[in-house]
């Protein structure tokens, strides 16, 4: 791996003496079994700045700011605060320290009011011990007049637009006189007005001297709010520049830059015909106006952010959420797909993303998770009886095929390494001899061995004639894997690139408008 | 399924330690009961508690009602679902039975048109009536998303409504010596037998079985599997009603006589015995030969509790314990898995 983005490094300053910065972590490192998310990240937040995190799906911004916010301890490195180190041990403790995170998902009790949401825990009392309903109106009102913010603080959560709940947890951090805040894509819900008013708060609490920690996928938004970045990749920090020194491209360049190994051992195969069309798939409020063709022996690859849409597609796809529009073409015939049995028996076999919430069944063993999705058709007789026999002797021939390790098909599957529940997943899949494969995120999460035995795998496939769409947030995965390469933003297909016009910039591009 | 077919993959070992079944460690809780009991018989009683065939008769007539129900219990349980209106199901059951089954020469029969059938129709009209209820049960679960404890909670409160209304607090009697033939001697537990090993078939070697197992292991994965989970939830609620409405049936021959108030707390009894059998409320798990030696443990401590002379109230108190007792074991199992 080569770095060709080191260029803009020395832009952090180191802090003076007499005014250390609001917020420095030095040399942290984070892991996981199985990864490292965090390796060596330093980075530095000054007071009355915003200072925006980058990078792609993985990179490490998320586990960052999650350490800042005390949801994670980090295995090694120091956190300053004002130039003191501070242990976060939870995200009480962060917040008492005046560091507040307002979460993606909203974290507010909706049958509860604003100004009872605002100061939960910490309710004025009268002198009977009860909640002192006048006060804790008054204080609310006084607190959205320093901020700007016109909300009824008697009002129900459940009756306000999501954009005034964000202005509520706000509110709420500011309510705890943090110096810190920290907003993960604060504007993903929002409409332009509402981003407007959004930036003025955030633009007052700057001047009032707060450390904004933003992290944003949108780059037009970087340019209008943000003073610095800094920028991740892979688990490490890359660069920290000024916003207004740098272009779009410069940050793309800086957010992909590595090379392609070979560990995808793409094979070139005859590309037969259509096998599956899709076209103006739409499923309202999530995916709109989705086109795209896949023939025999092709990888479609899916690219995009998380969130973009891709994986909702995949399931509208396989009719686990019907689609609201659109048509499904399979072979030159028109399909209405609306669950899942349709689309096996169209030959589909879907791989989801996530392998513990849909994919596994973690008290069943081996056997009975490989052989589940072939019930519908074969190995029962007309009485409803499993013909074991067969049945077991197929499911070992695929696990010794995948290379499953395992001492006995009647293993646990949750004693499996995650490499290993991915390919008995697949093998349920192969089971089925599917004509179209779609893949979610297929190497997630699993160790680089796996990885290349199921990249492999998918290759073979795709050389027997199998329509392949894969989905994967792994970039040198999509691009080293694809024949082409669709890309998705907020719910739809920005572009779709020949393999020879993919590359990491050209994809990024189309991703993060 | 066989086991011999599979146990060797490619370039691996296979495993040389041999598993006890999870059923091993439960039959030696009954056994460990049973002989506790046998001591205490002794030291109180100057007389066998195990070596009495009266006894060990009477302790699996006693218990082949809640065997019955359990079986259904079971299954509702594997599927991460439960199922309280059984104990209400078997009294409607059992009234709605009875009056079909009355003999002609007396004055006050329910029906007084419709006295001495054949057996085959209260014995049906018993059965429909469970699977009518579970059909509600299944369908309201299914298709109002509702959880299955409130579902049948409703269910349980209406079914014994039902069974008041029906009978207007009065005994249904003056049945049929064919009809009463059904609870007599060993019938119960023939029929508790029959339907045991038949659902221990279906769970472990049909595709219905397996369905449920991956229902309840995960039910989002049994979907996007291909599963109907809807139409195999409302098919298992629906077993599980049938089989109280037997289990009702039964008990109305045995009494030989059908009244509202008969089936209380027989949901509680049944979901004891399936969890001391070893099958998790978290779904995924369980086995009917588990239940039944579940089943077994409860008559068992009622039979040697009785037999030691202890209070009913003690006894209550205890089989709480055993019950609590029993979940925690499971539990511990599932972490140390982990």
């Amino acid at each position: 791996m080569t770095e060709t983005a080191t260029l803009e490094r020395a832009v952090d300053a180191p802090p003076t003496p007499e005014s250390p910065p609001l917020l420095a972590i030095r040399g942290i490192r984070k892991g996981f079994p199985g990864v490292v998310a965090l390796d060596g990240v330093s980075f530095t937040l000054k007071a009355g700045t915003v200072h925006a995190l980058m990078g792609e799906n993985g990179a490490g911004k998320s586990t960052l700011m999650k350490i800042i916010a005390g949801v994670y301890i980090p295995d090694q490195g120091q956190i300053l605060l004002k130039g003191q180190p501070v242990t976060l041990s939870s995200p009480i403790d962060a917040l008492k320290q005046g560091i507040a995170m307002i979460h993606q998902e909203l974290n507010l009790m909706p049958h509860m009011t604003v100004a009872e949401n605002v100061w939960i825990t910490r309710e004025p009392r009268n002198r009977f011990g009860l909640v002192d309903h006048r006060e804790l109106k008054r204080r609310t009102e006084e607190l959205f007049e320093r901020l700007h913010i016109d909300i009824d603080p008697l009002a129900e959560v459940q009756t306000l637009s999501v954009a005034s709940r964000q202005m509520v947890e706000i509110a709420k951090a500011v309510s705890w006189n943090s110096d810190v805040l920290i907003m993960d894509e604060p504007t993903s819900a929002l409409t332009e007005k509402e981003v407007s008013h959004l930036f003025r708060i955030i633009r007052s609490l700057r001047e009032q001297g707060k450390g904004i920690i933003y992290i944003t996928h949108k780059m037009n938004e970087l340019f209008e709010i943000a003073d610095e970045f800094s920028v991740f990749r892979d688990g490490k920090y890359i660069a920290t520049c000024a916003a207004s020194d740098v272009t779009r491209d410069d940050i793309i360049q800086m957010m992909v830059g590595r090379e392609i190994t070979q560990m995808f051992p793409k094979e070139t195969v005859p590309i037969g015909d259509v096998v599956l069309s899709v076209k103006n798939l739409t499923l309202d409020g999530v995916f709109h106006d989705v086109s795209f063709d896949i023939r025999s022996g092709e990888i479609l690859g899916l690219a995009g952010l998380v969130g973009s849409g891709r994986s909702n597609v995949a399931e509208t796809l396989f009719g686990v959420t019907p689609a609201s529009s659109g048509s499904i073409t399979i072979r030159g015939q028109q399909m209405v797909i609306d669950k899942p049995a349709k689309a096996m028996a169209a030959g589909m076999a879907f791989l989801t993303e996530d392998r513990k919430d849909t994919g596994c069944f973690l008290c069943l063993d081996i056997q009975d998770n490989m052989d589940l999705a072939v019930l519908n058709s074969r190995y029962v007789n007309k009485l409803g009886f499993v013909q074991s026999d067969a049945l077991a002797k197929d499911c070992s021939e695929m696990a010794r095929r995948l290379r499953v390790k395992t001492p006995s098909m009647h293993e646990v599957i949750q004693n499996l390494s995650g490499g290993n529940q991915q390919k008995v997943l697949v093998g349920r899949w192969l089971l089925t001899n599917p004509s179209i494969l779609i893949l979610d995120e297929p190497t997630r999460g699993i160790d680089v061995g796996a990885k290349a035995e199921i990249h492999r795998l998918v290759s073979e496939l795709a050389g027997q004639g199998v329509a392949v769409l894969m989905i994967s947030s792994e970039m040198p995965e999509v691009l080293g894997m694809s024949d082409r390469v669709a890309v998705m933003h907020e719910g739809r297909i920005t572009g779709i690139l020949d393999r020879k016009d993919a590359d990491q910039v050209s994809v990024m591009s189309l991703a993060a408008k | 399924m066989s086991t011999t077919a599979v146990n060797t993959m490619a370039s691996l070992p296979t495993p040389s330690k041999f598993k006890l079944p999870q059923e091993a460690s439960i039959f030696l809780v009954l056994l460990g009961i049973g002989l506790l009991f046998e001591g205490l018989g002794w030291y109180v009683n100057g007389q066998s508690f195990l070596f009495n065939l009266d006894r060990l008769q009477i302790i699996i007539l006693q218990m082949a009602v809640i065997g019955i129900i359990a079986i259904g219990v079971n299954l509702v349980i594997i599927t991460s679902g439960i199922d309280l209106s059984s104990g209400s199901v078997v009294a409607a059951s059992a009234v709605v039975a009875a009056s079909l089954a009355q003999v002609s020469d007396f004055p006050r029969a329910v029906f007084p048109a419709l006295t001495d059938l054949p057996i085959i129709w209260p014995l049906l009209a018993g059965a429909i009536t469970g699977l009518m209820i579970g059909l509600l049960n299944g369908s309201l679960i299914a298709f109002t998303a509702i959880p299955p404890f409130i579902a049948t909670l409703g269910t349980m409160v209406a079914a014994r409504g039902f069974a008041k209304w029906f009978t207007g607090g009065m005994p249904v009697s003056m049945l049929t010596d064919d009809f009463a033939w059904i609870g007599s001697g060993a019938n119960p537990v023939i029929i508790f037998l029959v339907l045991a090993v038949i659902f221990h078939v279906v769970l472990r070697h049909t595709r219905f079985g397996k369905f449920t197992y991956a229902i309840g292991a995960n039910r989002q994965a049994a979907i996007v599997s291909g599963i109907n989970v809807n139409r195999h939830l409302i098919w298992i609620y629906t077993i599980a009603g049938l089989l109280a409405g037997i289990a009702g049936t039964v008990t109305a021959a045995r009494a030989i006589s059908g009244q509202s108030g008969m089936g209380v707390m027989y949901e509680l009894d049944a979901i004891a015995a399936v969890v001391i059998g070893g099958t998790s409320l978290v779904g995924g798990k369980g086995r009917i030969t588990g239940t039944v030696i579940g089943v077994l443990i409860l008559g068992v401590m009622t039979s040697g509790f009785t037999f030691i002379r202890i209070d009913a109230y003690y006894q209550e108190m205890v089989k709480g314990a055993i019950i609590v007792a029993a979940v925690i074991a499971d539990q511990y199992r599932n972490k140390k898995k982990r």
